[in-house]
């Protein structure tokens, strides 16, 4: 009887589709920092900062670098909820969930700001622009509700304000 | 002559508009033909009144606030670089009571100064504690910290005298290096105290620090700051460097022999980062997982090291300690709660900010005499108190003195002293929810009565509340908050149950499920 011939797949490593510039700059990166005792964290938030996101084909480069494995610098990416393993949106807006700002009306403008920009937390809005993400506590307890945008804080946001905040976003991107 | 005109660059301040205010102001006095210096000063601590423009006039400083960018031509008109009178005008700074009823050893520069310019921190009284410590055998300096009976002030309350002595007296293996780490994670919400030090006087900070370090014996310190706080990250950054251009910071600081380096590393988003083991694995480049205790850190911490950990309130307290002495610290406050507290009136309060006060002051002086009752108009039902992790306080405790003791005997936490305010509309099922649903979200997943018990306890919550054998989950919930209260590795789900609990025993009527609420409406 003939017996079926077992072919076990090897599977090949895809090649990374990081461009030349982003691996350049993740390479700058690592370059600058890779000596610094407890590097890993310092070097995500170059990468986060340099290009946006830590793109998952740049994970093998850092491992390579700090003499880790790929499955460790993954597991502190995905732990910590700042890194983003997709590109976001040109705009990147952080709502307190907190409770200060619910007891200001953090939940309506929640809903509000879901609504409006079509995307739950974590999404991307469809054109791209804003990326909306939550976040516990700004550190603007007293003129809560809070809202950061781009690393700006706001305080006192209502979604009518919230609105006007988005509004001149575009305006910037336009000028 | 020229007039100097003050406007703060704390990020609340900025976050409603201030940077718009300061750019008008320099127009404004520009186009005028005013002689203005313009300094960028950090918050007084009325964050309702911000921005708050101060000017100098015969060297008392007079307040106007809130004011926004179209203010500004009508202040000039008022004549306000003379102290006009003015419909935002609130008279001499130091003379209006919020400020004037405060105790302001922490938080005495706070609004005074340039915060990145160190001549302005040394014109006031900065640098005086470093200066004594440089003076003093380091046992000298832990016995200084143990007599003001200065206590943690990041939420355990332990006393820092005690962690400082445990490092000083540390075997030291290897290199011999020790090191002093800052938890400037502040990641509960309702406090902002931390901030409003690294932004408003990171000297204060970097010198309680630098002593530290000489208490100690340790040459390397951390500021493990949160990512959400960029104006700090820049302030501390910028007052680093000018503190090593001057030789308060790296080798044979002021030629006293003694060596100091300090670096700022940033968080990423996880407030179980804020537990010092955690914070410590962060540090080292891990993800954010408590560790066992013991070994505690003060022996075995930072890369295996002796390792000072403190938070930011309690550093930034040590200076004033070292230079007025142990005793005028502890001569504030009550029983074994010594020194003051800088709490954050936070949430839905008319009169939100920063507050320090003695220990002892009660909820409803702090609520009321400062707060002014809450931000909506409507009656205050109940304040959290401590961060997520604290209880909800109903109104028949809003005379319990601010004591670490009387609280704790209470089933209440001071923590890091936040008090968030909520009005009666608020519900607190849905807080008890949210409380559970938060420790889902941030639980380093290391322990399973905290990793699994919040997830299931935000859906025996739901159920409750949807009818479905309310009277089984109620007790379901009970007995699940004591698994996770006794079971739980760290404060996270081990203190995750007083929220959900003090809601529960507070407020019984907001679990009714729709059903029960039908019925009893009936
Ligand atoms: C879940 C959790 C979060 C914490 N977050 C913070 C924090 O954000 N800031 C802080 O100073 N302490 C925080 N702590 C307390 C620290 O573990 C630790 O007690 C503190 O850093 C010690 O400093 P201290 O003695 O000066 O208070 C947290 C504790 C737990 C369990
Ligand atoms: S709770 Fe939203 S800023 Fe603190």
């Amino acid at each position: 009887m003939k017996t079926e011939r077992r072919v076990i797949p090897i599977k090949v490593e895809a090649r990374s589709t990081l461009t030349p510039q982003d691996d350049a700059a993740v390479r700058t990166v690592i370059n600058k920092m890779q000596d610094m005792p407890g590097a890993l964290l310092p070097i995500l938030h170059g990468v986060q900062d340099a290009l946006g996101y830590v793109p998952k084909d740049a994970i093998p480069v850092i491992a390579q670098a700090l003499n880790l494995s790929r499955a460790e610098v993954h597991g502190v990416v995905s732990f910590y909820h700042w890194y983003r393993q997709e590109k976001p949106g040109e705009h990147v807006i952080h709502l307190c969930r907190a409770e200060a700002c619910q007891s200001r009306g953090a939940v309506a403008l929640e809903a509000h700001a879901k609504a409006k920009l079509g995307v739950d937390f974590h999404g991307t809005s469809s054109d791209g622009r804003y990326t909306l993400e939550p976040a516990y506590c700004l550190g603007n307890c007293a003129l809560s509700p809070a809202v950061m945008i781009d690393g700006e804080l706001y305080g006192r946001v209502s979604p009518q304000r919230f609105d006007t905040l988005l509004e001149k976003t575009a305006e910037e991107a336009a000028s | 002559m020229t007039t100097t005109i003050y406007i703060p660059r704390d990020a609340a301040a900025l976050s409603v508009g201030a940077d718009d205010t300061a750019k008008a102001l320099a127009a404004e006095a520009q186009r005028l033909g005013v002689a203005a210096r313009i300094v960028r000063n950090s918050s007084r601590g009325m964050l309702w009144l911000e921005p708050v423009v101060e000017v100098e006039v015969n060297g008392k400083r007079h307040a106007y606030g809130p004011v926004q960018a179209e203010d500004v031509a009508s202040l000039f008109a008022a004549d306000f670089v003379n102290g006009g009178a003015h419909p935002l005008a609130l008279g001499p700074t130091d003379d209006i009571p919020y400020l004037k009823n405060q105790e302001r050893l922490t938080f005495a520069r706070a609004g005074l100064t340039d915060p990145v310019s160190i001549d302005d921190y040394i014109a006031h009284d900065g640098y005086k504690g470093l200066t004594n410590a440089l003076a003093m055998a380091p046992a000298a300096i832990v016995e200084a910290v143990l007599d003001s009976g200065l206590r943690g002030r990041g939420g355990a309350a332990f006393p820092a005298g005690i962690k400082w002595k445990t490092v000083l007296n540390a075997p030291v293996e290897g290199d011999g290096q020790k090191y002093v780490v800052c938890n400037a994670d502040e990641g509960d919400s309702g406090t902002f105290a931390d901030r409003m030090i690294m932004e408003g006087d990171p000297f204060v900070l970097i010198e309680g620090m630098t002593i530290a370090g000489i208490a100690g014996g340790a040459t390397r310190g951390y500021i493990y700051l949160r990512c959400e706080y960029p104006h700090a990250q820049r302030a501390l950054n910028e007052a680093i460097a000018n503190a090593y251009a001057r030789n308060y910071l790296g080798a044979n600081i002021l030629g006293s022999g003694k060596h100091f380096d300090l670096e700022v590393r940033m968080g990423a988003g996880a407030y179980i980062c804020g537990e010092e083991t955690s914070l410590l694995e962060s540090l080292e480049g891990k993800r954010g997982q408590v560790r066992f205790k013991p070994p505690v850190p003060a022996l075995k911490g930072l890369f295996g090291c002796p390792t000072i950990i403190n938070n930011v309130v309690t550093l930034a307290s040590v200076p004033v300690i070292l230079d007025k002495g142990a005793e005028h610290y502890k001569n504030f406050g009550v029983g074994r709660s010594r020194g003051t507290l800088p709490i954050q009136l936070a949430g839905n309060i008319k009169h939100g900010g920063l507050v320090e006060k003695a220990f002892g002051v009660t909820l409803r002086e702090l609520l009321y005499d400062f707060g002014g009752g809450s931000a909506s108009g409507r009656p205050i039902r109940t304040v959290q108190v401590g961060g997520p992790l604290g209880a909800y306080i109903p109104e028949s405790q809003f005379d319990l003195p601010l004591d670490y003791e009387a609280y704790a005997k209470s089933g209440n936490m001071v923590g890091h002293g936040g008090i968030v305010v909520f009005d009666d509309t608020v519900d607190m099922a849905a807080m008890a929810r949210y409380a559970m649903e938060f420790c889902a979200i941030e639980s380093c997943g290391k322990c399973t009565p905290c990793r699994i018990g919040s997830t299931r306890g935000v859906e025996v919550i739901d159920r409750m509340l949807a009818g479905d054998l309310p009277v089984k989950q109620e007790a379901l919930l009970r007995d699940l908050c004591e698994t996770m209260l006794a079971g739980s590795l760290c404060a996270l789900g081990g203190m995750v149950p007083y929220p959900v609990l003090s809601a529960l025993n507070h407020f019984p009527e907001d679990f009714q499920s729709q059903p029960q609420r039908a019925r009893a409406a009936s």
